[in-house]
């Protein structure tokens, strides 16, 4: 039997509103009890937490392995110390690797991958469509059953209206829901910034904004015919945000995500060509980011993911538009968002629940809450201490921070899965 | 000449983008008198005298290409061309390994012409040589639009007050881009004329005016700029045909005859005859100033490498 009290910490849980200084013990892995003056009992270790906010380990709806294929990006091994020193307990691997993961021995394979680290629960998706090629819907039962988490292509857009239509209807016979990012990709091709001034004065093939709204009401529609669950990705823009309200507001299985870049950084962070901010979907105009701010404090948004796409530096040492898009984003998931906090805009308690309480439950999962019997997946961060994102310094394998020389608030000291620690001294 | 001031600040000649009136009257101002130098047949070869100039072109140009050779020589340069076969570079990887590479060579002026936007700027940042862009995917050519900006002043006497229409492939053009970013600098009134298809997103934040009928963009104009259509924007499906295009925006001498009596016709080369302008004009003394703006590019860049190398010098 191990145990470990946490003394003087602030409690937070955002699945009960649970927000006071107390303590908490962890007793074989599972939250025995937390209140106030719990004793310490014999041979139990103390963690002393006094100023810190303790919190159900971070929940990420979304992120790219490496693995398998692009080792030299991130390996299941490195996303797992990135994701530790981030806080993240939980974690949704994309399938769009190589080869992609439309086959159930190749979940199993993910899985097992990720329980060999012994610091992360990694809960892969399985494609939506074999090869993520958007052509044939994949053995959704059969991958179910080896464990995928939910459908998606990852980074590819599911074009076919036909087979979205069967994805989301096909779907719903085994409880599970279809993942899009939200891209017209016949608009979207070959374009490497949202289309408007900026790119135009970067001479940067542009993507208009709207493709992402068009792709939202098509799927939306689709989620009102087949009475699937549909769930948007990474969503950047006003106008994508509003179809999406207003889907919610009707009553339809329609839930999203966004990515701190899109609430934290706007379009001008890829002047003077700086790669590490070209992402997909592209950094938008500062309205979009406003709307995508506001959404999180509405509830338009049910989840703040990391969107971690893990690139090398020769990935990124390209003109713009040869350059691979994607940002890696799981060691400032948590500090980005607490951006929003200290602004003003979000309570804690708020934006922890886009981050640990929403997504588990979205995803049917029993993590994501301080509750007697959960599991001790747990978070210990210092809300103000300061850091600056130095690109070369990041924990894990990939170093593209979109965030890189920015200088944040909120540092995770601790991490601990199943009770035991995974990060922190 | 000399000048008290910096006249490219950062050592490098990447865009027009950024660059403030009196930096522009500057260059132009040596440009001109490199014009006057030129056609006396005398040279001045000793300016450049042991500095190397590298001409890369990772995109074939005959025309900037003997240009710049031709001002490098002109001011006693060693010059160099290395021509990249898109082909056989992979992606932008071999650009950073051709960094390493010239800085091993002590290059002093690079000369850059890529299919990327950006890429002369990546190469400035790990290169020791001043870095020219000579073309950048559809970002800018600031030499382009010197030359530009001379041939005018030259026939015109002047750049502000005038209204100068640039028409065709505006959106692909990275002539269009330098030539508006001047040209507004220095007070023209810029219009563009195209179709839809071929006007970049939010244009007017540019500080231009838009039209998609030619004619009406042509009234009035001092200055008619054509710009070349390349033929893969038919295959990309942005213009219907040849035909359609020239007969709503290839330059004849019905929509010529809207432009002020006077009115100059500019191209940057190689022309399409018969696509974006009717041979008749392309070959009209009286109008096409198109064999001047090649004179006037050796001028200007000349002036360029004189002014980068005066900076070499203050940094030796």
């Amino acid at each position: 039997m191990t145990e470990t009290l946490f003394r003087g910490a602030r409690l937070l849980d955002p699945a009960s509103g649970l927000d006071t200084t107390g303590e908490l013990l962890v007793r074989d892995g599972a939250i025995a009890d937390l209140g106030q003056a719990l004793g310490r009992p014999d041979g139990a270790e103390v963690v002393e937490a006094a100023g810190l906010c303790l919190a159900p380990g971070l929940v990420d709806l979304r992120a790219a392995t490496g693995e398998p294929g692009a080792e030299y990006r991130e390996t299941i091994a490195s996303l797992a110390e990135a994701a530790a020193a981030g806080g993240i307990t939980t974690l949704c691997a994309l399938p769009d690797t190589d080869p992609p993961l439309d086959d159930p021995a190749l979940v199993q394979f993910i899985l097992r991958r990720g329980e060999a680290t012994g610091s992360i629960a990694l809960l892969p998706y399985a494609a939506a469509t074999r090869g993520c090629e958007g052509k044939e819907i994949a053995e959704y039962g059969l991958l179910r059953e080896a464990g995928a988490v939910a459908f998606t292509d990852g980074r590819r857009a599911i074009a076919s209206a036909r087979v979205m239509r069967l994805a989301l209807s096909y779907a719903r016979a085994f409880g599970s829901f279809v993942v899009q990012h939200p891209e017209e990709p016949t608009l979207a091709a070959g374009g490497a910034a949202t289309e408007g001034e900026l790119a135009t004065r970067l001479g940067l093939p542009g993507i208009p904004a709207m493709a992402e709204a068009l792709m939202v009401r098509r799927d939306i529609a689709l989620a009102r015919l087949t009475g699937g669950h549909v769930h948007f990705a990474h969503v950047s823009t006003a106008a994508a945000l509003a179809e999406i309200r207003a889907a919610k507001a009707e009553g339809l299985a329609v839930t999203c995500d966004t990515a701190p870049p899109y609430f934290d950084l706007n379009e001008t962070a890829i002047g003077d060509w700086r790669t590490y901010a070209k992402l997909s979907p592209p950094l938008r105009p500062e309205d979009d980011r406003q709307a995508v701010a506001a959404a999180l404090a509405d509830g338009t948004v049910d989840a703040i993911a990391s969107d971690h796409q893990p690139r090398d530096a020769d990935d990124k040492r390209q003109p713009f538009a040869q350059a691979e898009a994607g940002g890696a984003g799981l060691a400032t998931l948590l500090a980005v968002t607490l951006a929003r906090v200290h602004a003003g805009e979000l309570s804690l308690l708020h934006a922890l629940d886009l981050l640990t309480a929403r997504p588990a439950r979205l995803l049917g999962l029993p993590v994501g809450r301080l509750s007697r019997g959960a599991p001790a997946d747990l978070v210990l961060f210092d809300p103000e201490r300061g850091w600056q994102v130095k690109a070369g310094q990041l924990p894990g394998k990939a170093q593209n921070s979109p965030f890189d020389g920015r200088a944040l608030e909120g540092r995770v000291v601790g991490t601990w899965k199943a009770g035991r620690r995974v990060f922190g001294a | 000449m000399s000048f008290s001031y910096p006249v490219l600040p950062d050592g490098h000649l990447l865009a027009i983008e950024g660059l403030e009136p009196p930096h522009i009257g500057a260059l132009l101002e040596l440009a001109e008198s490199y014009a006057l130098l030129n056609r006396s047949g005398k040279t001045q070869r000793d300016l450049l005298k042991g500095r190397t100039l590298i001409n890369l072109f990772f995109e074939d140009s005959t025309r900037t290409r003997t240009s710049f050779e031709l001002a490098g020589k002109r001011l006693g340069a060693d010059v160099i061309n290395m021509s990249v076969s898109t082909s056989s570079v992979n992606k932008g990887e071999t650009l950073l390994d051709t960094a390493a590479t010239l800085n091993a060579m002590h290059c002093d002026l690079l000369v850059v012409r890529h299919g990327q936007s950006g890429a002369p700027a990546l190469l400035s940042q790990k290169v020791s040589a001043s870095v020219i862009n000579a073309g950048d995917g559809t970002h800018e050519h600031p030499t382009q639009a010197l030359l530009d900006a001379l041939t005018i002043r030259r026939r015109k006497g002047r750049l502000e007050g005038l209204a100068v229409a640039i028409c065709g492939d505006v959106l692909h053009s990275r002539v269009a881009r330098s030539n508006i970013h001047l040209l507004t600098t220095m007070g023209a009134r810029v219009r563009v004329v195209g179709p839809p298809t071929l006007i970049p997103a939010e244009a007017g934040r540019l500080g231009v005016e838009v039209f998609h009928d030619m004619r009406a963009g042509l009234a009035g104009a001092d200055v008619v700029m054509m710009l070349r259509l390349q033929r893969e924007r038919m295959s990309a499906g942005l213009v219907p045909s040849p035909r359609e295009f020239f007969r709503f925006y290839g330059l004849d001498r019905a929509k010529l005859a809207l432009a002020k009596p006077d009115a100059i016709v500019m191209h940057p080369g190689p022309m399409n005859r018969g696509i974006e302008i009717d041979s008749a004009i392309a070959d009209d003394p009286e109008r096409s100033v198109i064999g001047e703006q090649v004179e006037m590019g050796v001028a200007v860049r000349m002036a360029v490498l004189d002014v980068l190398a005066r900076d070499l010098r203050r940094n030796a």
